[in-house]
């Protein structure tokens, strides 16, 4: 069958007859890589542009529409040992891209401010010692009230919103007092001014934001890494369908451009693309990755089927349908959304802080004044040591504390090989105290292996490998993944249904089922894990499974020593989990559990006392995942699980989540220990201020001093874990 | 102290150039590929043979 393929879904068009797409490309290592690539496309006919980014292995294409099919990108690509897969950037990277920039504009304003008026300010102080006339300090207070004003009013805008939205809600966060703080500062700078007083706080204000805009950058910048990093694994699974057009033509295109009522055909082999009915054949298919049940389920006309499943034996025709409220995935949505709701309740430890904080700055500040004015002072002076009072403790170095260390933090466990999705995913990672594994997919590896490599003849399995190479079949393809190096039979002849076959030196060899082989089917576990291999008289049996990840035994253990107590909560049978549950030494499992349920099971945990990390994988874990205190999905996972797991390990192993709990234990010391730091800073400084003794000088030190004792603790987070041993 | 009169305006005028540069550069997207800038002056395809 002659298949196109259909890219439309990714092309933007410009005005000027040409058209851009963005490709994720695998394997870019080195320098030679760009040049190799950038060079092989500009050879194209009609090719404008393209350009590799190097930071987040994206590549970008210009050419004049009509001129040449995208397909050639990709091929030729391929031809040079590349593989690259169209990109579309999520609505939410490009929002974060836009803020970012945002960000960093506001900070490149304030920094600008911030030095300027620093410049006038050393100037005055130094001028305070000798003789400059009022005249003069009058001349650069104003200089400096000139370019703070507009700066704080640019540069101070991410605070100010996020203040206002926050009282808009009625609740408090730590921008709160940064805003009150800022603004009375420079409203008060302004009246000094004006009335030819000695002191004004213009740059403490300025200095303030560009600190604390820092902190926020940083931030940022840690999210938008994984964004990128999940975005690009993203597109590398974008499921192809295979779209049957009006006039019985097949268009291949990505899952998501798929509408609904579009007709699909899924062949053997290939995943679901949409979820959908059933128009016409009949199969069994695998929804391991759906329900984490490994029995395959029959389908014929009329069912339904659902996104990620595996289609395993025969042609399908599907009808694209949209998720009704009583299918699978309504359900699991429903469950989430229920879940994230509850669990937008916890704070983040910043905020814990700012609730208790901001109440008390504001009413020290009050006692302040009610003292100086009991005491005799003039009310000009009583609201001015108010105000400085609020300068002092404007929680700059608190505006720090948990961001620097996040950012510290989310270096070392990248390179352990756990991505951050949440920011604050750190500290709710510190807290565990009990881990509940999924077992499809999670503790087993996501794509089935051979479990009895050592039972078959050699020669047998080289033959079979080879012949693997040209199936179309779940299993053969399995099996075709342990020996990617190996070249292909010419001609080989696929029987629907029974497996492939051809002739090597005048004798037939044939991989498929067992009676295909000559075997009798009998006296075998399941017939949807077997297959067979037969050169002329001799045959052998291939068992392929779904295997434990190589280190679940010893991660399992290191956990359980760690004090972690481990559960399994499983969608499949209970025949399939009590044989991994014993190996593991986990007592504690169920199995059989519905999405509904797993969620059940959690609340009753955290109902307990137990702060729960859920492990999960599947379409079924993902209200698990969302209910759970803090969630971990392997990069395999189905789309919407990831989406709201806390971060996502990568590789084949569990070992990331060891080093990462520890990371994160470590990580969440340091942020009280900063925040301990802050708070102590405050604890000198207030009286100092309540008494009235803080110059402007003194200000401007102790900020920075405080600000920058807490981001060089911070960077401890970043130093990997003196012992990585899992044992 | 007529000499501020061009002192100041200066110093402003000097801060002001280098935030513009930086808006500028921000702008056409030289911070999009921040490890690319490195690797690239690696490859010396433009030197002639």
């Amino acid at each position: 069958m002659n298949e196109s393929s259909d890219y439309s879904h990714y092309i933007r068009r410009n005005g000027d007859g040409s058209a851009m797409m963005d490709f994720a490309v695998e394997d870019i290592t080195c320098a030679a890589c760009i040049t190799k690539i950038e060079s092989a496309l500009h050879h194209l006919p009609g090719v404008e542009q393209a350009r590799i980014n190097y930071t987040n292995r994206r590549l970008h294409v210009e050419w004049s529409f009509g001129r040449i099919d995208p397909a050639r990108f990709i091929a030729e690509l391929k031809k040079i040992g590349y593989r690259a897969y169209p990109f579309n950037a999520s609505s939410v990277e490009s929002e974060e891209a836009r803020q970012m920039k945002w960000l960093l504009l506001c900070l490149a304003v304030a920094a600008f401010g911030a030095m300027n008026i620093m410049l006038l300010s050393v100037s005055i102080w130094a001028g305070d010692a000798s003789i400059m006339s009022t005249e003069t300090r009058d001349f650069f207070h104003w200089l400096s009230a000139l370019i703070a004003l507009p700066v704080a009013a640019f540069a101070g805008q991410p605070f100010f919103l996020s203040a206002l939205r926050a009282l808009r809600a009625r609740s408090l966060n730590m921008d709160v007092p940064i805003s009150i703080g800022i603004v009375l500062a420079l409203l008060m700078s302004v009246y000094e001014t004006a009335h030819h007083a000695d002191h004004a706080y213009f740059d403490s204000a300025v200095m303030l934001l560009t600190f604390l805009l820092l902190g926020r950058t940083l931030d940022h910048a840690m999210r938008r890494k994984t964004r990128e990093i999940a975005g690009n694994l993203a597109s590398l699974r974008v499921p192809l369908a295979s779209r049957q057009e009006a006039d019985g033509s097949l268009t291949l295109v990505p899952a998501g451009a798929l509408t609904r009522d579009d007709l699909v055909i899924v062949r053997p082999g290939e995943r679901i693309p949409a979820d959908g009915l059933v128009l016409t054949g009949a199969s069994e298919v695998d929804e391991s990755l759906v329900t984490g049940e490994t029995r395959h389920r029959p389908v014929a006309v009329g069912d339904e089927l659902y996104a990620g499943a595996m289609n395993f034996s025969g042609q399908l025709t599907v009808r694209v349908s949209a998720a009704g409220d009583h299918t699978l995935l309504g359900e699991v949505e429903r469950l989430m959304n229920n879940a994230m709701m509850a669990k937008a309740k916890t704070m983040r430890l910043a905020d814990k802080v700012a609730r208790y904080y901001a109440p008390f700055v504001h009413l020290t500040a009050l006692v302040t004044a009610l003292c100086w004015l009991a005491r005799g002072a003039s009310l000009h002076d009583s609201i001015l040591a108010a105000i400085t009072v609020l300068i002092i403790t404007c929680p700059c170095a608190l505006a720090l504390a948990v961001p620097a260390v996040q950012v510290a933090a989310s270096g070392a466990l990248f390179r352990a090989g756990l991505l951050l999705n949440a920011g604050d995913a750190i500290e709710r990672f510190a807290d565990i105290d009990m881990i509940v594994f999924d077992k499809t997919g999670t503790l087993t590896l996501p794509d089935p292996d051979i479990a009895n490599r050592a039972e078959v003849p050699d020669d047998l399995f080289a033959l079979a490998l080879r012949l693997a190479q040209s199936s179309h079949h779940p299993l053969a393809k399995a099996l075709a993944r342990a020996g990617a190096s190996v070249v292909p039979f010419d001609d080989v002849e696929e029987i629907s249904g029974s497996g492939v076959q051809t002739l090597v030196d005048g004798q037939t060899v044939r991989l498929g089922s067992p009676t295909f082989c000559g075997l009798a089917d009998a006296g075998l576990p399941d017939r949807n894990s077997v297959l067979a291999v037969q050169a002329g008289a001799r045959s052998a049996i291939l068992h392929i499974e779904q295997n434990l990840r190589h280190d679940a035994v010893t991660t399992l253990r290191a956990l359980q020593a760690q004090g972690y107590k481990i559960g399994i909560l499983s969608g499949d049978r209970a025949e399939a989990v009590a044989p991994i549950a014993a190996q593991l030494g986990v007592t504690q499992w169920q199995a059989g559990v519905k999405p509904a349920e797993k969620t059940a099971v959690l609340t009753a945990l955290q109902a307990q006392g137990h702060r729960v990390l859920m492990v999960g994988d599947g379409l079924n874990d993902a209200p698990a995942l969302a209910a759970a205190t803090a969630s971990i999905s392997p990069v395999t996972a189905a789309d919407l699980a990831q989406a709201c797991a806390d971060a996502v390990f990568m590789g084949d192993q569990l070992a990331p989540i060891v080093s990462g709990l520890r990371l994160a234990r470590r990580a969440k010391r340091l942020m009280i220990e900063n925040l301990s730091f802050s708070i102590i800073y405050n604890v000198i400084a207030l009286p100092l201020a309540m008494t009235g003794y803080v110059t402007p000088l003194i200000a401007a030190l102790a900020m920075s001093g405080s600000s920058v004792l807490v981001t060089v603790n911070a960077l401890r987070a970043q130093s990997p874990l003196r012992s990585l041993r899992t044992n | 102290m007529t000499i501020l009169l061009y002192l100041v305006p200066m110093a402003l005028g000097l801060g002001l150039l280098g935030l513009g540069g930086f808006v500028w550069s921000m702008k056409s997207g030289q911070y999009e590929d921040m490890e690319g800038a490195a690797v690239r002056v690696l490859s010396d395809d433009d030197l002639a043979p």
